[in-house]
């Protein structure tokens, strides 16, 4: 079976990579780039764990072959904080103690940013419909809701 | 979870996707793939080849023209959702694309990939039996017009043939005083339909139910054009009797099946709970 | 009640942020499938499409032609070995691949070793099986009949699926009560099959290394030191001797009792690791883990209280029978077939109590575990939290009123139940009270009244709990003859810091900031400079793991034991160091100072130094210790849910529009953490109340196999839930704590159903099975003739 030349760049760095038809985004990025933080947690496209922006929209990329995000630019939870620290919405989580197993984490954090770059000041309908493709099983999602009023409210004193 | 092998391919051009489709062994195309990767991640389908369709210019149309909605091929559920024409002249599409699967698949699921799809579970379907969509199918001679109550004909059964590839979905704009809305009633947020009903009417001057396109989600091997209940409500005065008799006449034409979701008299009178409720707001809409 | 410690120090009482935040937000935790080593090799499982019947033929010839696949392991082969069975945790058997017969639905049948996941997925699905089908039998009462096939034949001498009957009180006192009882009241209910679920699923990674004999297992485990134990026990015979085994259990995405079981994909992976010499990995997916993996629950109780005319409640009769599907391989301590069941008479005091359970073999998979529950709370608590509403209805008093009128009165602590337990501590009027004013409770049932008259459905459910946990006592907990009693080490550097191990197993719980917070109250060094480490058995001591909200009550215990020990030397140290006698010292928090003259005074941390470096003559160098903590009883938490629903007259939904939890947890450690562990309980009880249940056709077939039918709720199922405190100390504990990760969860279906019920109480119902689905609430409404 043939395979193919991909070109992606991930957190900001260009990775070429020679895919199976068949791979599997997540598997490109927790397998052959190493980045273990974007989880696993079903075969039916329901819990998000495998959560990662692409090119900008969260994505579940356990539904995404690797040879479809030729070209595209990936966001995944090792990219978020930067030099400055934690994003608003990393602390967020940790100051509402928006996270216990911290394995559907990063899918909510990727789910979250995404939100706020595109809706700064969300209300909590809205941030709970946001977060409806990510399952969570320890915090019952009522602190990660405020994780993101949080850091929607942390990004908007700048204003 | 783990694909079976196959081959990929990303053609650049309609023709070329058309001239793979002619050529390849067992092709299927793929847009967003939301329901086809997980098919395969659970080998129920096992293509040889895949057609991405995804990178083809030119098929992301999202506006009205010549009366009508044009709703191109990789068009996705997100996009339709923040479409600010979609909310205002065709809400019934907002409704459906909100409740379809969650964000994260929606932001990759095409509506015309819905469609295709053929599933009886699917929301769009109703909504565009609702509407009387037009279904544009290019081929290899080119492209032909498909009525969308004549596209749907059985479980997952369509009239799309393996080398056509639903280019474009056309929904007539609506007539003044039209209103629309669809009405899921799911286990879950992501959940597929127990049912949903899909309604589009437009009011005559008079307050009297012009025209009514009723379709319904999840209840019988196809989705189901409720042409008994379009009919018990046109040239009527839409009040309790008349919702009534419509919404009885929609579960009339079910044939659902029991399964986790209910029994087959739940699902019928879901039917008409449903249809009930989206005729009310698709009045409250249509400023009737 | 106001912390002790400053907050440098973040004794307890202070909602520290927690430690092991940062790796998880920044995607550097350490879950199983995040390991590799060089030459790891992949194992796939090929598991049963049938519930029943005998494996004609396994074929295995297509699969090893794919490229990378190396080998297909089957029952013979491990038999070659006797590896094909392994005991559960109960003392049964189950198959770890069958040599003749498949017993249910998703059993493993083959495992397929090969170079990567890709190949070993294609190997599973080539390798073709042959089977004979058999009829099933997956109704429990049927599976009792006369004629009902025998099941378990691999047992000499087995001539029925009855696996144990176990009971608790006396029945001819409590039989003579509901002879002369003024009332009786009765419901059937079924607590049905559930599922954990936690988001991560079960895997690990064997590394057997062939020239030193060593065995590394990581894996995912509650439970790490009884499992190095058990492995020792049951591969003794292949050349696993305990010294050379290590199992690690690393970072746990969620536990809640599923990842307390050891699960034939590791022993697969184990056995192909010594036989191959090479590292093997397992990673479940979901769909083996809905359909395979141990799962909770299955209570069929049928229920009784007898009364006065008042409502006082006299006596509790329960007959239960157990569906333990085709082993049982549940994870509760040994003299306890069915659990702490027997806490069933809850919250109320009554004269007599009986109950029993009869367990029974079906062709389901085996369990069952405690589904963030201590041992069967989850199930006595329903029953009587139901039933409870049910003898209201009947006396008609409101469901508040009859539970305060039964509760167990504050100054009857210690309080001797019926069925044999002491009681440490309670003040249920309390928690009821708190309850009720946070919620609102008289005017929701004025607004009720109203609504109902408008023909509105809108329900109003209590339930006041008490839970039995941290097992336990060494007198009568065991697992497998091992007793249940946690341990911790704590040692001290000489700059003051420290690093603290346990032998329980966080998965989400908090550990790492909260055993920290035990270790600064009790030594006063700051909980950021406490390291606590769990999960490896080459580093960590012995402990039993953490399930059953053992945590805090043992391991919690035993770290605040060693810290008491540490400050009584570094009493002695302070004592040399300021030229005093040791009673001549006062204890704050981190320092000790001479009475009458508070600034001649030494930290903790100059103990520390001085330990390793300026030792009073004759003393051990050093600053550590360990301890091994045997709780005395155990601990019983408790607190009243109130919730609010509306269903929906149309479609018979049930939306939960408000949920108030207080809880009495004893004194509590962090309260951020506390309040998470409560969060995330409330929405396992909202999940089974309303969405879960793992059922099965009659053929065998799983109904709910993934995530697609395995009903895990949302953010937008989930209310916005609101808790409350009191605080009743546990006696007993060194810290007055009791343990909170399950109180939720044994909680809030009772309250959920009981809502649901109160909604529809005026039109005759008293009982709605779990789970509430649409369906069988709009089957009721249409009987009722209230259907829209």
């Amino acid at each position: 079976m043939a395979t193919h030349q991909i070109t992606v760049t991930v957190n900001g760095t260009a990775h070429s990579a020679t895919v199976d038809s068949r791979l599997l985004l997540v598997h490109l990025i927790r397998d052959d780039l190493a980045l273990t933080g974007t989880h696993i947690g079903c075969d039916t496209t329901h819990c998000g764990a495998c959560t990662v922006l692409v090119d900008g929209a969260p994505t579940k990329s356990c539904t995404m072959l690797a040879v479809q995000a030729n070209g595209a630019e990936i966001a995944t939870v090792e990219g978020l904080a930067g030099a400055d620290g934690m994003t608003p919405l990393q602390e967020g989580f940790q100051q509402e103690h928006g996270l216990q197993c911290g394995f559907c984490t990063p899918g909510m954090l990727m789910t979250g940013t995404a939100l706020l770059e595109s809706n700064p000041d969300p209300s909590e309908a809205e941030i709970r419909e946001a977060i409806s493709g990510n399952l969570c099983r320890c915090t019952g999602y009522v602190n990660i809701v405020k994780a993101v009023e949080y850091a929607a409210a942390r990004m908007g004193e700048g204003d | 979870m783990i694909p079976p092998q196959f081959d990929y391919h990303a053609p650049g051009s309609l023709d070329e996707a058309l001239g793979l489709l002619g050529s390849l062994d067992d092709p299927k195309v793929m847009s967003g793939g939301q329901s086809l990767l997980p098919m395969l991640k659970l080998r129920l389908a096992s293509p040889a080849n895949i057609v991405d369709i995804g990178r083809i210019p030119g098929l992301d149309t999202l506006a009205e023209e010549d009366g009508f909605l044009r709703i191109g091929a990789l068009v996705t559920e997100t996009q339709l959702e923040q479409s600010a024409l979609v909310a205002t002249a065709y809400p019934i599409l907002l409704d459906t694309a909100k409740v379809i699967a969650d964000p994260l698949v929606r932001n990759r699921a095409t509506i015309c990939g819905n469609i295709a799809h053929g599933d009886p579970a699917n929301d769009h379907p109703a909504t565009m039996l609702a509407l009387g969509a037009q279904l544009v199918a290019t081929g290899p001679d080119g492209a032909r017009t498909i009525d969308i109550n004549d596209f749907f004909f059985g479980l997952f059964m369509t009239l799309l043939g393996e080398d056509e590839i639903l280019t474009e979905i056309r929904i007539p704009a609506p007539a003044p005083n039209s209103g629309g809305a669809y009405v899921k009633l799911e286990r879950k947020v992501g959940d597929y339909a127990v049912a949903g009903s899909a309604v589009q009417l437009s009011l005559a001057g008079d307050g009297t139910v012009a025209s009514a396109g009723i379709g319904l989600t999840n209840l019988g091997i196809a989705p189901i054009r409720a042409t008994a209940a379009e009919e018990a409500l046109t040239g009527q005065a839409p009040g309790d009797a008349a919702i009534a008799a419509a919404a009885q006449a929609a579960a009339d034409a079910t044939e659902p099946i029991a399964d986790r979701r209910g029994s087959v008299e739940y699902k019928q009178n879901m039917a008409r709970v449903l249809t009930a409720r989206a005729i009310r707001k698709a009045l409250a809409r249509a400023g009737g | 009640m106001a912390p002790k410690t400053s907050a440098k120090i973040c004794g307890m009482g202070h909602s520290m942020k927690r430690k092991e935040d940062p790796r998880f937000l920044q995607g550097k935790g350490n879950y199983i499938d995040d390991f590799t080593l060089p030459g790891m090799l992949w194992l796939d499982i090929v598991r049963s499409p049938i519930a029943y019947g005998k494996i004609k033929n396994i074929d295995s010839s297509k699969a090893l032609e794919i490229p990378g696949v190396l080998a297909v392991l089957t029952g013979k082969d491990l038999e070659a070995y006797n590896l094909h069975w392994m005991p559960t945790l109960m003392s049964d058997t189950q198959m770890v691949l069958p040599t003749d017969t498949v017993m249910y639905q998703a059993q493993e049948v083959a495992g397929v070793i090969a170079t990567s996941r890709y190949a070993a997925a294609d190997g599973v699905a080539a390798v073709e099986v042959e089977y004979e089908p058999m009829k099933p039998v997956m109704d429990p009462f049927k599976a009792l009949e006369d004629d009902a096939p025998v099941l378990r034949v691999d047992k000499e001498g087995k001539t029925d699926n009855r696996i144990w009957h176990w009971e608790a009180g006396d029945k001819e006192a409590t039989d003579r009560i509901f002879d002369e009882a003024d009332v009786v009241v009765r419901e059937k209910m079924h607590v049905p099959r559930i599922h954990v679920a936690s988001i991560e699923t079960c895997g690990c990674l064997a590394d057997f290394n062939p020239v030193e004999g060593h065995l590394t297992v990581y894996m995912t485990t509650q439970a790490p030191h009884a499992i190095r134990t058990v492995l020792a026990l049951v591969a003794g015979h292949v050349g696993l001797s305990e010294e050379k085994i290590r199992v690690v259990s690393p970072d746990i995405g969620g536990g809640f009792g599923g990842k307390v079981p050891v699960y034939p994909g590791y022993v697969i992976a184990i056995a192909a690791s010594v036989v191959l010499g090479t590292p093997v990995k397992w990673i479940e997916d979901r769909m083996e883990n809905l359909q395979a993996d141990s799962f909770a629950r299955d209570y069929h109780m049928d229920a009784e209280i007898a009364a006065d005319a008042s409502g006082k409640i006299r006596a509790l009769r329960i007959k239960t029978l157990a569906d333990h599907g085709y082993s049982d391989a549940q994870a509760a301590p040994s003299k306890f077939p069915a659990g702490l069941f027997s806490i069933c008479t809850g919250s109320y005091d009554m004269e007599q109590a009986y109950a029993e359970v009869d367990a029974v073999y079906t062709n389901k998979p085996p369990g069952g575990v405690a589904y963030r529950c201590s041992f069967r709370v989850t199930e006595a608590v329903h029953c009587m939290e139901r039933i409870v509403d049910t003898l209201a209805h009947k006396v008609g008093k409101d469901p508040a009123t009859l539970r305060e009128e039964n509760f167990i009165p504050k100054d009857a602590f210690p309080y001797h139940s019926p069925l044999g337990w002491e009681y440490d501590s309670g003040d249920y009027q309390a928690a009821m009270d708190k309850a009720k004013e946070m919620i609102g409770y008289d005017d929701l049932r004025a607004e009720q009244a109203e609504k109902r008259a408008r023909g509105e459905l809108m329900g109003i459910g209590v339930c006041s709990f008490t839970e039995v946990l941290g097992a336990g006592p060494s007198k009568d907990f065991d697992i497998l003859g091992i007793k249940m009693f946690d341990s911790a080490e704590v040692r001290v550097h000489p700059t003051g810091k420290a690093i603290a191990r346990f032998g329980t197993k966080s998965q989400g719980q908090g550990h790492e900031t909260t055993y920290a917070q035990i270790i600064a109250e009790e030594l006063g060094l700051p909980a950021e400079h406490v390291q606590v480490e769990e999960g490896d058995t080459d580093t960590a001591p012995y402990g039993l793991g953490t399930y059953a909200s053992r945590s805090t009550p043992t391991a919690g215990a035993a770290g605040a034991m060693a810290a008491r020990q540490i400050r009584d030397k570094a009493a002695k140290i302070a004592a040399h160091l300021l030229e005093v006698s040791e009673e001549d010292l006062d204890w704050e928090p981190g320092t000790f100072s001479v009475k009458g003259a508070p600034d001649k005074s030494v930290s903790i941390q100059d103990c520390a130094f001085a330990a390793y470096t300026n030792l009073p003559p004759g003393m051990e160098p050093g600053m550590e210790a360990t301890n091994y903590y045997d709780p005395p009883n155990l601990t019983f938490p408790f607190g009243t849910y109130i919730c609010v629903v509306d269903i929906d007259r149309g479609t018979g939904e049930v939306t939960v529009r408000r949920f108030v939890a207080v809880d009495d947890c004893g004194n509590i450690i962090n309260p951020r953490i506390v309040q998470g562990q409560i969060h995330g309980g409330l929405t396992q009880g909202l999940g089974p109340a309303l969405y879960e249940e793992m059922a099965y056709d009659e053929d065998g077939n799983n109904l709910a196999g993934s995530f697609m039918d395995y009903l895990v709720p949302t953010a937008v199922e989930t209310p916005m839930w609101e808790t409350g405190h009191t605080v009743t100390p546990s006696p007993h504990h060194p810290l007055g704590a009791k343990g909170v990760g399950e109180s939720a969860t044994v909680g809030a279906p009772p309250a959920i159903a009981n809502a649901v019920v109160d909604a529809l109480a005026h039109l005759g119902v008293t009982h709605v099975e779990i789970p509430i689905r649409p369906d069988r609430v709009w089957e009721i409404l249409r009987e009722k003739g209230v259907a829209e």
